[in-house]
């Protein structure tokens, strides 16, 4: 028995679950109704976002809003559908079925609007329907009667456009309803499905007891998606009389989804008729001759290119400024505490440890904010559909998404934010694909890498920049080719499974909200400090363990860093990075870029100048080029230059992306295989590029 | 003339009539739900700039398809 506090009787919160397609304008109506009281989490098991919501009736009465993932249907193509299709008819183990319903409609889109009204209508829950973007319905002529629509359903109809909070008060207004009745169904079932639908409502009803009011709906779920079936617990006579009805259609050739999505829409053509005026079908609207400039041939891919540009353009640059204050500060406060603090370890675990940590999570936050800042935008103007639309072919070639685009592009910047990104993929499958290929796409922590080696490599004066740039661009068109090769072998191997499906819809353009798309970039944000955050600063911490322990004694000749943990695990790595042209220096470098790839410059700096006894500090490529073998022959050659590039173009050296990964696919698996095709390619490639580079006389 | 083809057959711009899906349609289901049923006004708007996949509007709204899903259903187009 569970002893709970439920046993004490209290004023129980309403919720209200909101629900609509996508594109409907329900987040920006879900942030007009709770403001900032809002709280972001993930459904336990799937990384659909959970967001819910408080606000207060007029009677200040307290309401929770559940904001659901927008659907199309409630037979889930996607575990965001999925998702809302069980929080509505209370089949989550965690979530409480929701006590009423609000479903937002866009008015401009009002037939396929309404078939999700009609299925969410089914539910017997009390109901109030939302006509949003009434605005946009009237600019393309098109009029709505809500008085009319109420009488049609049966439910309460509310008239708003939520991005200028025109109808809120309305809505609050029906949200504050004393005992509102359930809604009823008011269109008709094919004919030869009734018969079948009342045994198996009355199965269900007595061997599952489920409650009457949406005992139908289920009914009908069962009956027309048959993957439904396999995931309630169904007693085995209701499976039974499920499976003798599916074989009487059957053998009549009779389809039950087909039949049930005809009489809906029949039935919404209908009530269309009766409450709706005009709408000339084929007069351009705004979006339309947008359109027509936006995936142009020629200025499509213009306008594109500069967007794109744009974005990554900030991401670069723009969001490091940013980036660097929060460095200098984190330094600067460093170095506050080491002056006010006692020398001892308790001041190095301060500093070297949780402050890098935390520092290592805010740095990441500049470029995370302005990442998701675009592609809010991008979102809510309706473009994000049209980039998809256009790369779509480009990414088709290896089997993805044109949606995967934008994360594999912001992963230039990040692969972080780029792996957030895929989010807005819905099979889970090209989601994956894209999240496992993503760091491979050089990210801006591998820039300071690839510039100390390419100075290592042309260390001469008159080297014309170009020649540099030359080579930059090499390694990430390398790293590119390589993400893309990836992606089509997991395609090909890992994921196989039906060609891809491509049913994407174009909303009309919009003019942005800012205000919700700064909420959306606070929020995902938030969740990224808060779930990737731990674990940096654990690894951070971890990390500082091994280079400060154990200690070198205080006369002992070399530096504390050779001597610890990390030095030993250099040492005897050393062994497997020789064939590569590492020395155990170097990897000393390879295992502290765990904690992030730029780090490797710092430690090289450590390693090098430390060692170095005399006070002037050489800049640290004239040391590197200096370094040389026991036998006398020197470390960095252009060829070990080269292999350590590839190596980084390639390996897997950033546990920030690790847990990012960890928490995004739910399971230690594919960060770790991740890490291990990763790693191992980069070592494959780079032992390549050394034998033969050796072979070749080099 | 009316005739029978596939959707990705229709010339950019020009209006048909759905007739159904071929037995090598992906999802229909999910096709039917977002309002493509037998009689239903499908536009073809556009092709994607590189070729695929291509835009079309049905029931006042814009979609986009691979052509390898629009091979797979029929219109009656009359020209």
């Amino acid at each position: 028995m569970t002893s709970s506090v439920n046993a004490v009787p209290q004023a129980r919160v309403t919720t209200f679950a909101l629900v609509g397609n996508p594109n409907c304008g329900k987040t920006t109506l879900f942030n007009a109704l709770t403001g900032m009281r809002q709280m972001v989490g993930n459904y336990p098991g799937v990384t659909v976002e959970k967001k819910v919501g408080e606000m207060f009736s007029l009677h200040g009465e307290p309401i929770q809003v559940i904001d659901l993932p927008g659907a199309y249907s409630l037979s889930p193509r996607s575990p965001d559908e999925a998702i809302t299709r069980d929080v509505l008819m209370g089949r989550l183990a965690d979530t409480r079925q929701p006590d009423q319903i609000v479903c937002v409609l866009d008015a401009s889109n009002l037939e396929r609007n309404l078939f999700l009204a009609t299925q969410v209508l089914d539910l017997g829950l009390p109901t109030i329907l939302v006509l949003n973007m009434m605005d946009l319905a009237e600019a393309k002529g098109f009029r709505v009667d809500t008085a009319a629509l109420s009488r049609e359903l049966g439910v309460p109809v509310v008239a708003c456009q939520a991005s200028h909070k025109v109808g809120i008060i309305e809505l609050k207004q029906a949200m504050g309803r004393n005992h509102p009745p359930p809604s009823v169904r008011q269109w008709r079932v094919p004919g030869s499905m009734e018969p079948g639908l009342a045994e198996l409502t009355a199965c269900l009803t007595t061997e599952n007891k489920i409650a009457r009011s949406r005992v139908f709906s289920e009914a009908l779920m069962y009956l027309t998606d048959d993957k439904s079936r396999n995931e309630a617990g169904l007693s085995s006579r209701c499976q039974r009389v499920i499976e003798e009805i599916d074989q009487r259609f059957r053998q009549k050739g009779f389809d039950c989804h087909e039949a049930v999505v005809t009489a809906r829409y029949h039935y919404i053509q209908e009530v269309c008729d009766r409450v709706a005026r005009g709408g000339a079908a084929n007069t351009p609207d705004i979006s339309d001759r947008l359109d027509s400039v936006l995936t142009h041939p020629i200025w499509g891919w213009a306008i594109f290119l500069g967007l794109m540009g744009v974005m990554f353009f900030s991401i670069f640059t723009l969001a490091n400024y940013p980036k660097e204050w929060i460095e200098s500060g984190f330094a600067a406060l460093a170095n506050q505490i080491k002056n006010s603090m006692a020398v001892g370890d308790l001041r190095d675990l301060i500093t070297d440890g949780a402050l890098a940590g935390v520092g290592g999570v805010l740095v990441f936050l500049p470029q995370i904010l302005t990442l998701f800042f675009f592609i809010g935008l991008l979102e809510d103007t309706g473009y994000m559909a049209r980039a998809a639309f256009i790369m779509d072919r480009l990414m088709s070639r290896v089997g993805l998404h044109g949606k995967s685009f934008i994360p594999m592009l912001s992963s230039y910047a990040c692969a972080i934010p780029g792996i957030m990104a895929t989010r807005t993929i819905e099979n889970p499958k090209d989601r994956l694909v894209t999240i496992l290929v993503a760091p491979l796409m050089s990210c801006s922590a591998r820039l300071p890498v690839y510039t100390l080696m390419i100075a290592t490599l042309l260390p001469e004066q008159k080297v014309p920049a170009l020649q540099k740039a030359g080579i930059m661009m090499a390694l990430y068109l390398f790293g590119t080719a390589t993400a893309f090769f990836f992606a089509w072998l997991f395609k090909k191997t890992l994921m196989r499974g039906e060609t891809p499906v491509l049913i994407m819809e174009l909303p009309p353009y919009r003019r942005p909200s800012l205000p919700s798309v700064l909420m959306q970039m606070i929020s995902r944000s938030k969740l990224f400090v808060k779930r990737a955050g731990t674990v940096i600063l654990g690894l951070s911490i971890l990390l500082w363990f091994l280079a400060a322990y154990p200690k070198a004694g205080s006369g002992s000749a070399s530096p504390q860093l050779a001597q610890s943990f990390a030095g030993k695990l250099g040492r005897s790595i050393e062994p497997i990075i020789k064939p590569l042209g590492f020395d155990w220096k170097i990897g000393i470098g390879l295992i502290s870029s765990f904690a992030a790839r730029e780090v490797f410059v710092s430690t090289m700096s450590i390693v090098y100048n430390v060692e170095d006894s005399s006070d002037v500090t050489l800049p640290l490529r004239d040391t590197m080029l200096k370094e040389k073998w026991p036998d006398g022959t020197a470390v960095f050659t252009p060829l070990v230059c080269i292999s350590l590039m590839v190596f980084y173009v390639l390996a897997m050296q950033c546990v920030s992306t690790i847990a990012v990964v960890r928490r995004e696919t739910n399971s230690w698996r594919w960060p770790l295989f991740q890490l291990f095709y990763m790693t191992g390619s980069a070592y494959l490639a780079s032992l390549i590029v050394y034998q033969t580079g050796r072979l070749l006389g080099f | 003339m009316s005739s029978v083809r596939p959707l990705s057959q229709v010339p950019p711009g020009a209006e048909a009539q759905i007739r159904g899906f071929d037995p090598l349609c992906q999802e229909p289901h999910r096709l039917r739900e977002m309002g493509l049923l037998p009689g239903t006004t499908i536009k073809l708007v556009r092709w994607a700039p590189l070729g695929d996949p291509l835009e079309v509007k049905v029931r006042g709204y814009h979609l986009s398809l691979r052509k390898a899903q629009a091979d797979h259903i029929e219109v009656i187009y009359s020209d």
